[in-house]
């Protein structure tokens, strides 16, 4: 007691010499915090992660995912496919207002689409809306989309707030990015880039009245800074990336830590253009050697799941089923020597560091279980923007990588593993069963089918082995035990911060 | 007055050779302005995408004609607009350097408040447990990294006291000194911890210099007293390295504590330009780096100035 009295005291005492006091939650403003800002205000063109979560709660798409990945209504109440698949309607929310009270229409939808398709808009998720033949406005509330192929995916695109429907004038005006003007449950009041931003909630939005009067998000570069403001108070609610970081806050008696698995997977890239990874067995004998949990135990403190090339719960093969998930370093090895490289290989590993948190470790385990078969790694970390150009340009005989999930494999695959595929220079390896199964998959509508296809394409992956997928993580935020109503997703979205509630 | 014209006159030339090496390295380091944007989506884009992208971000023309457009700018007064602010790269630095400028300022203060009367403590005990405790102390001081230092004061507040300075939104002085000064002193602790043990260390030895010096053995022999020897004879003559250390560090710290304005989510030019050079902010990096570079020369002149202050037999630049 006289322990506690004490320390009680020396608190208060110190707090008095600081100038400084534990401040209470505001009734209604949800104090929030992370440690990497959005980098800009196009819903178009922004893809960091921080920027996605800032703007989605500005913006809106037409329609949205749910906590299970399920397609639900935003700016559109509802949607239809035609029979041949090369329609896709929408009728739009007659409630639905920009934070300037005008109504969205589908002239906004129109100009918004037109703009994504531009190629001067340097829009990245353009490459998701190719099949976009022609866009029809019958009537203020119905917009139709005529696609120049079957492209089931391109609703699942429609649902990220890089396809946002911004107000066709301020298209006009070309202020889109300087001024942010959507249609969500949040209005953002002001943004001091890298130190802080004010959102206060939009009276109109269609979705109904916001749970809090508004959300200030402080720019805390470190996390174990953030992890101190929650525990004085100062922060309600914290995005937070480092495992380590995560797993102290369930010892903070007022604080609650939400996990949830999320779509983007840690993987180890080969480039199968270079060899001797250009040799199936070779591929083959290093998915065989890596223990894909001893990576995830080691580097991320076991906090995730070991997976397979499709990472969307409801499509995913148990891992167990897939090539070499067990690992088996006799097999690696004879593997080795009937590729003709049974004294093993020097190869170089790039990673980003920091990017993610356990990158650099992961490169070290998979170094020492790559060693048992003779292959030297070297690892090479490198500052983001630096691995990124590397990346981009196929440079690297192996990189650690976090890729993004996305919830349909076509748009979350296309990219690596069509012919015709953007990142093709990336991946670095053409397999005509990988291009048709894709083809099959964006055209099929019946789940079932879809489901059997994306399954045998899983297989494949796993076994042509041209990346050795290792696992997928959780997306962390941690919140004071008195916030009710937050959501996690695996998409890693904030959109239930709008009704999220202060108790 | 002829030193001070000369030394002024060389600050154009000295900025334009800072201007051609911080152009030329900031665009040396792999990745642009766009894949810092975009990070690996950036591989989605066509080439007449990356285009108009580049004529956004002002990379669509040669390195040279770059440059020129830049350097032309400056001489109007022009420094660029921020690509991530989206607004004048002046205005921008100019917002962050109170905070820098008070950090640094308040560093030094605890520093030489600190360091100076350690130091002379520890000279005149020389090689008493006093003065091992002092230099044992001053050792830890400069081997603690401030991360280290800056975490465990943040971690100890926090689960200990369950008190932090509040963080996120930086109160200037002049709105509010209190929560200013709340804001700022832990982190000036931090700087100031490594900083006066520096000062600490060049202070003791400069003292032990100076006190086995002829003019303090003939003061003393004329029967001063010891603290008349050591505060109007030997000091003056001691602080001429003190007053280099502290200039030196002074001008590195006007150019942001980086690490110590991440740890305690300051808003200042360190961190300014460390976002910069992520997002690959060429014009907000460039500015600043002109900026600080000028601020360091300023500084360094005035250590200068500060040694005929101190030492009137020292004439600067004559033959």
């Amino acid at each position: 007691m006289v322990h506690l009295t004490r320390r009680l005291l020396s608190g208060i005492t110190l707090a008095a010499i600081l100038g400084i006091a534990t401040v209470s939650t505001q009734a209604a403003t949800l104090h929030m915090a992370w440690s990497q800002d959005a980098t800009g205000l196009d819903p178009h063109k922004q893809t960091a992660f921080s920027s996605l979560r800032l703007l989605e709660l500005i913006y809106e798409p037409l329609v949205r995912v749910d906590a299970s990945l399920q397609i639900v209504p935003a700016i559109a109440t509802s949607w239809a496919f035609s029979k041949d698949g090369k329609e896709l309607s929408f009728k739009l929310d007659p409630k639905a207002k920009f934070q300037d009270g005008t109504a969205v229409t589908s002239a906004d939808v129109k100009a918004s689409f037109e703009r994504i398709l531009d190629e001067k808009t340097g829009a990245a998720a353009r490459a998701n809306f190719l099949s976009i033949a022609g866009i029809d406005t019958p009537d203020a509330a119905t917009v139709v989309f005529h696609l120049s192929q079957p492209d089931v995916p391109i609703l699942t695109a429609m649902s990220d707030v890089n396809a946002a429907i911004v107000p066709a004038a301020e298209i006009t005006a070309g202020s889109i990015g300087t001024k942010a003007m959507g249609s969500g449950p949040f209005k953002l009041d002001k943004w001091d880039p890298n130190a802080k931003e004010v959102l206060s909630a939009n009276k109109d939005w269609a979705g109904g009245a916001t749970g809090v009067d508004g959300i200030e998000i402080s720019v805390l570069p470190d996390e174990a800074a953030i992890l101190a403001a929650m525990r004085t108070k100062q922060i309600d609610f914290a995005l937070l990336n480092d495992p380590l970081v995560a797993t102290l806050v369930p010892k903070e008696a007022s604080l609650q830590l939400n996990r949830v698995p999320v779509l983007a997977y840690h993987v180890l890239q080969l480039n199968p253009s270079r060899k001797p990874m250009t040799e199936l067995k070779v591929r083959q004998a290093i998915s065989c050697a890596i223990d894909r949990q001893e990576v995830l135990d080691t580097a991320s403190l076991g906090e995730g799941k070991v997976t397979g090339p499709l990472t969307i719960p409801a499509l995913a093969t148990d891992p167990s089923q897939l090539f070499c998930y067990k690992r088996d370093v006799e097999k690696a090895k004879k593997l080795m020597a009937e590729a003709g490289f049974a004294d093993g290989f020097s190869a170089t590993v790039i990673g980003a560091t920091g990017e993610p948190p356990t990158a650099a470790a992961e490169a070290q385990v998979i170094q020492s279980q790559l060693a048992e078969i003779g292959v030297k790694l070297d690892i090479k970390m490198m500052e983001l923007n630096v691995y990124v150009d590397a990346w981009l340009k196929g440079d690297f005989d192996m990189a650690i990588a976090l890729n993004g999930g996305r919830a349909d494999p076509y748009t979350m695959y296309n990219r690596y593993w069509t012919k015709a595929g953007n990142l093709q220079k990336v991946a670095n390896y053409i397999d005509d069963t990988l291009d048709s199964q894709m083809q099959q998959g964006r055209a099929e509508t019946d789940p079932e089918k879809r489901k059997a296809i994306f399954a045998d394409f899983e297989k494949h992956l796993a076994e042509v082995s041209p990346w050795i997928w290792l696992y997928t993580s959780y997306s962390y935020t941690a919140q004071q035990k008195n916030i009710a109503g937050f959501v996690p997703t695996p998409t890693g979205t904030l959109f239930s911060l709008s009704k999220v509630t202060i108790q | 007055m002829n030193y001070l014209l000369r030394r002024l006159a060389t600050f154009p030339l000295v900025l334009l050779g800072v201007s051609i090496l911080v152009f030329v390295a900031i665009r040396m380091v792999p990745g642009d302005s766009i894949t810092a944007m975009l990070g690996t989506e950036a591989g989605l884009l066509t080439p007449a995408q990356r285009d108009a992208l580049a004529a956004y971000f002002g990379i669509d023309q040669p390195w040279f004609i770059q440059y020129w457009r830049w350097i032309g700018g400056i001489a109007h007064g022009n420094f660029g607009i921020s690509v991530t602010y989206g607004r004048p790269v002046l205005d921008v630095i100019l917002e962050r350097f109170p905070l820098t400028l008070e950090l640094a300022l308040l560093s030094m203060i605890i520093a030489l408040a600190v360091g100076m009367p350690a130091g002379i403590h520890a000279a005149t005990h020389n090689e008493k447990p006093s003065d091992l405790g002092v230099r044992i102390v001053a050792m830890i001081g400069q081997s603690t990294p401030s991360f280290v230092l800056g975490l465990l004061i943040i971690y100890t507040l926090s689960a200990g006291f369950g008190v932090l300075p509040a963080m996120g939104e930086f109160a200037p002085l002049w709105q509010d000194p209190l929560r200013n000064l709340s804001q700022l002193i832990l982190p000036a602790i931090t700087l100031g911890f490594a900083f006066a043990a520096s000062v600490t260390r060049i202070a003791r030895s400069a003292m032990l210099d100076v006190l086995s010096d002829d003019y303090v053995r003939t003061a003393r022999s004329k029967g001063a007293s010891a603290r008349s020897v050591i505060w109007r004879h030997a000091l003056p003559n001691a602080l001429i390295p003190v007053v280099t250390l502290s200039g030196i560090e002074f001008g590195y710290l006007l150019g942001g504590a980086v690490i110590v304005e991440q740890i305690y989510a300051l808003p200042g030019l360190g961190r300014m330009v460390l976002d910069a050079i992520l997002q690959r902010d060429y014009a907000l990096v460039q500015g600043a780096v002109l900026f600080i570079a000028f601020n360091f020369m300023i500084v360094n002149l005035l250590v200068d100035l500060a040694y005929v202050a101190l030492d009137p037999r020292i004439r600067l630049g004559e033959q």
